[in-house]
């Protein structure tokens, strides 16, 4: 690969990331990420650096291989989740990160080319196991996604849909709670509470985006997985939803995939850095800022590679 | 990189952009005259349909004073409405108005004035009011197809008399009973209430609308829901193999078959091998559903794989089942699509002629069908009937047919465009 390239590349990808999209699925892990300079493929090694554990972990990931086809999107990745903490996944585009998160609700199930081996519990269940349905899993594993998706129903509607196939409210003074109370959560109540009827896709972006985590802990999930939340959001709107996890886990564990190594820098507790399919550094969230141990982990948050 | 053969980008720029400009003008034009043409040839189709089609809304009607005579009616005492002689009550009134006429033949060729018609308009009238029995009536009564074609002027009396269907006489007496005011054009009922006739003046398209709308009926009921559900499963449940594109292909295909064989596909299903009848509405209908199903799986595929991954995945992400995501939310986006592409097939199937060729549906059938099973036709078959027959009269009533099955596709259309207006969501 020619030097020119190589510095062509690192300038693209130092644009904003709250700007990048990436497709959730995308499983190409593009070439320009390869290590820059030779010596830095022994690195590669596949071993995590830092700390993987946590004190009360409650999904355990042991040795997870993802393969869309043919194509090895994470190889070997073993991972704790921490109740009540918020862990980020970071690393550049294409490096698994999103496509780890769909394991943990089993979303890559309908995929048809993809197939994951290895282990996932929740609460010391496997989630793979046969008698685990997809449906129950992620009634308690919620998810958030990049775009704002909001159902073209009224805001009520979008609320309710979860409590409503789930069955989890008894009546209809129970739903009116549960979805007052969910939007209240997700700090919406107050900018709709008169307009419930509207559809929720009259809101604007960063309104929806929090329609949609409303909607997800309408649910009463216990673990919420965000897939870059606020990639379609101005800073202001980010700067709420960021609050909005603050608030969240303390009663949720919370997984976000984010291009935007300040934001995983205020919300998260435990930072997870992956690298071409590769975890290649976990640890507490200063240390990997402050202190990384990995070269790549600190090339990347120093922006030395996209 | 700017630089080569010592130009810059710029002026190369400039340099092609005359030739683009030409090329972007040229295409322009060719749209235009595309255009136009259509637009032209549109309008020559729509103004001599309209033209020819339009005098047959009207039919000439003749003013006799009847006498129902008691003894012919009602000999005894007693009504004898099928044996009665109705036309001899007609013929001696139509002697009454033209009172100069004698001798065998010309009185014979004054008979041919007026329709078979107004012998059964009579019993009717004696069949719903016995009690007028025995009194004088004044009736308006159909005149025969030729009087008819006279009136509106299709029939040149300046022709040599052998070229023409009516005699000089003829018109000398439809003379007198014009300048009596005896003959009045009005508004074509028959065209709407009768079924087919070999007497023009009688002629109607009833019983052609009857078994299209049958033949509708059955074809709505069977291929929406078999298309819909089959298009679901293709598109969400069915797992992409070796079989489900075999399956894919084959549909395809079927789309494109020429519709008589679906026809020679009903002769031999559903006639010989399931021994339905022939000419009737329900194997019509199941003929035209095999015709419709491949179009309308193929636009509701469509409409499925329109609705966005990002409602699928949030649906699925809630917890949603599978059944329950095609349900509440891929299902009620796409219907629109759906409703429209069922509807284009409908339209496509009440203009479907060949398939129902081959299932007997071509039959002259005078009685308007009043069930799946009663041998009816259609009217694109009624259109072709009438179109081969070789009286004058029949002209205008195919244009006036043609113009009637136009209007039914045309509020088919709009009925597409209103529930597509009315279903759409925005997302």
């Amino acid at each position: 690969m020619k030097m020119t390239a190589m510095t062509d590349v690192t300038t693209d990808n130092q644009t904003p990331p709250t700007l990048t999209e990436e497709p959730a699925a995308a499983p190409v892990a593009e070439p320009i990420q390869m290590p820059q300079v030779p010596e830095q493929e022994t690195e590669l090694s596949g071993e995590t650096v830092g700390n993987i554990h946590c004190e009360n972990p409650f999904m355990i990931a042991n040795d997870v291989n993802v393969y869309y086809g043919d194509n090895h999107a994470i190889k070997n990745v073993s991972l704790e989740i921490g109740k009540k903490e918020v862990i980020a996944l970071i690393g550049p585009s294409g490096c698994g990160k999103s496509t780890f998160l769909r394991c943990l609700n089993r979303m890559n199930d309908t995929i048809e080319t993809a197939r994951v081996t290895g282990q996932i519990t929740l609460d010391g269940k496997d989630i793979h196991r046969k008698e685990q349905d997809p449906v129950a899993l992620r009634a308690r594993v919620g998810m958030v996604f990049q775009k704002p998706n909001p159902f073209p129903k009224s805001i009520y509607d979008n609320v309710a849909y979860g409590p409503r196939i789930h069955g989890l409210a008894a009546d209809r003074a129970e739903l009116d709670d549960i979805v007052h109370t969910s939007l209240e959560r997700a700090g919406l109540l107050k900018e709709v509470k008169d307009r419930l009827d509207e559809p929720g896709t009259s809101l604007s972006g960063g309104q929806q985006q929090r329609l949609c985590i409303a909607r997800t802990i309408a649910v009463n999930p216990e673990v919420i997985l965000m897939d870059e939340p606020c990639s379609a959001l101005d800073p202001i709107a980010t700067a709420r939803i960021e609050d909005l996890m603050d608030e969240l886990c303390e009663d949720y564990a919370i997984v976000i995939v984010t291009h935007s190594m300040q934001q995983a820098a205020r919300v998260s507790r435990r930072v997870a850095y992956f690298h071409l399919g590769l975890l290649v550094e976990v640890d507490e969230t200063d240390r990997i800022f402050t202190n990384p141990q990995h070269r790549l982990t600190e090339d990347y948050i120093t922006g030395r590679i996209g | 990189m700017a630089k080569s053969k010592g130009q810059t980008t710029r002026e190369k720029v400039e340099a092609g952009l005359p030739r683009r400009r030409r090329k972007e003008l040229m295409f322009k034009f060719v749209g235009m005259l595309a255009t136009t043409v259509g637009v032209v040839f549109l309008g020559v189709f729509f103004s001599t349909l309209i033209a020819e089609g339009s005098s047959a809304f009207k039919q000439t009607f003749m003013k006799l004073d009847i006498e129902l005579a008691e003894d012919v009616i009602a000999p005894g005492g007693e009504l004898d409405l099928a044996y009665a002689d109705f036309d001899g009550l007609v013929r001696s009134a139509l002697r009454e108005a033209i009172p100069e006429v004698s001798g065998r033949r010309d009185r014979r060729e004054l008979y041919r004035l007026v329709s078979v018609g107004a012998a059964y308009q009579l019993r009717d009238l004696v069949e719903a009011n016995p009690e007028l029995v025995g009194t004088k009536q004044t009736m308006w009564v159909p005149a025969s197809s030729n009087v008819d074609m006279l009136i509106k002027g299709n029939i040149d009396a300046e022709l040599d008399e052998s070229l023409r269907p009516i005699s000089d006489k003829q018109i000398a007496w439809v003379g007198t009973l014009q300048d009596d005011g005896r003959i009045e054009t009005r508004f074509n009922k028959a065209l709407f209430t009768n079924g087919d006739s070999r007497d023009p003046e009688l002629a109607g398209i009833k019983g052609a609308v009857m078994g299209s709308l049958y033949m509708l009926i059955v074809t709505i009921a069977l291929s929406f829901p078999i298309g819909v559900a089959a298009a679901i499963y293709l598109e969400e449940f069915a797992p992409r193999n070796r079989w489900s594109d075999l399956i894919e292909v084959n549909i395809n295909n079927l789309a494109a078959v020429p519709s008589i064989v679906f026809g020679l596909l009903g002769l031999a299903v559903f006639i010989n091998w399931a021994s339905l009848p022939r000419s009737a509405p329900l194997v019509g209908g199941l003929v035209l559903t095999l015709l419709t199903l491949p179009v309308i799986i193929i636009a509701s595929r469509a409409a499925i794989k329109a609705v966005p991954p990002s409602i699928r995945e949030a649906a699925l992400g809630l917890g949603a089942s599978q059944t329950q995501v095609v349900f509440h939310h891929v299902l009620p986006l796409a219907l629109p699509g759906m409703l429209t592409g069922t509807i284009i097939g409908m339209s496509r199937a009440l203009g479907e002629s060949a398939p129902l060729l081959m299932i007997g549906m071509v039959a002259f059938i005078v009685d308007v069908p009043g069930g799946f099973n009663d041998p009816a036709t259609a009217l694109p078959i009624q259109i072709y009937l009438w179109a081969d027959s070789p009286e004058r009269a029949f002209a205008e009533r195919t244009s006036a047919a043609i113009i009637v099955l136009l209007g039914f596709l045309l509020l088919m259309n709009l009925a597409a465009v209103i529930l597509r207006k009315r279903m759409e969501r925005k997302w």
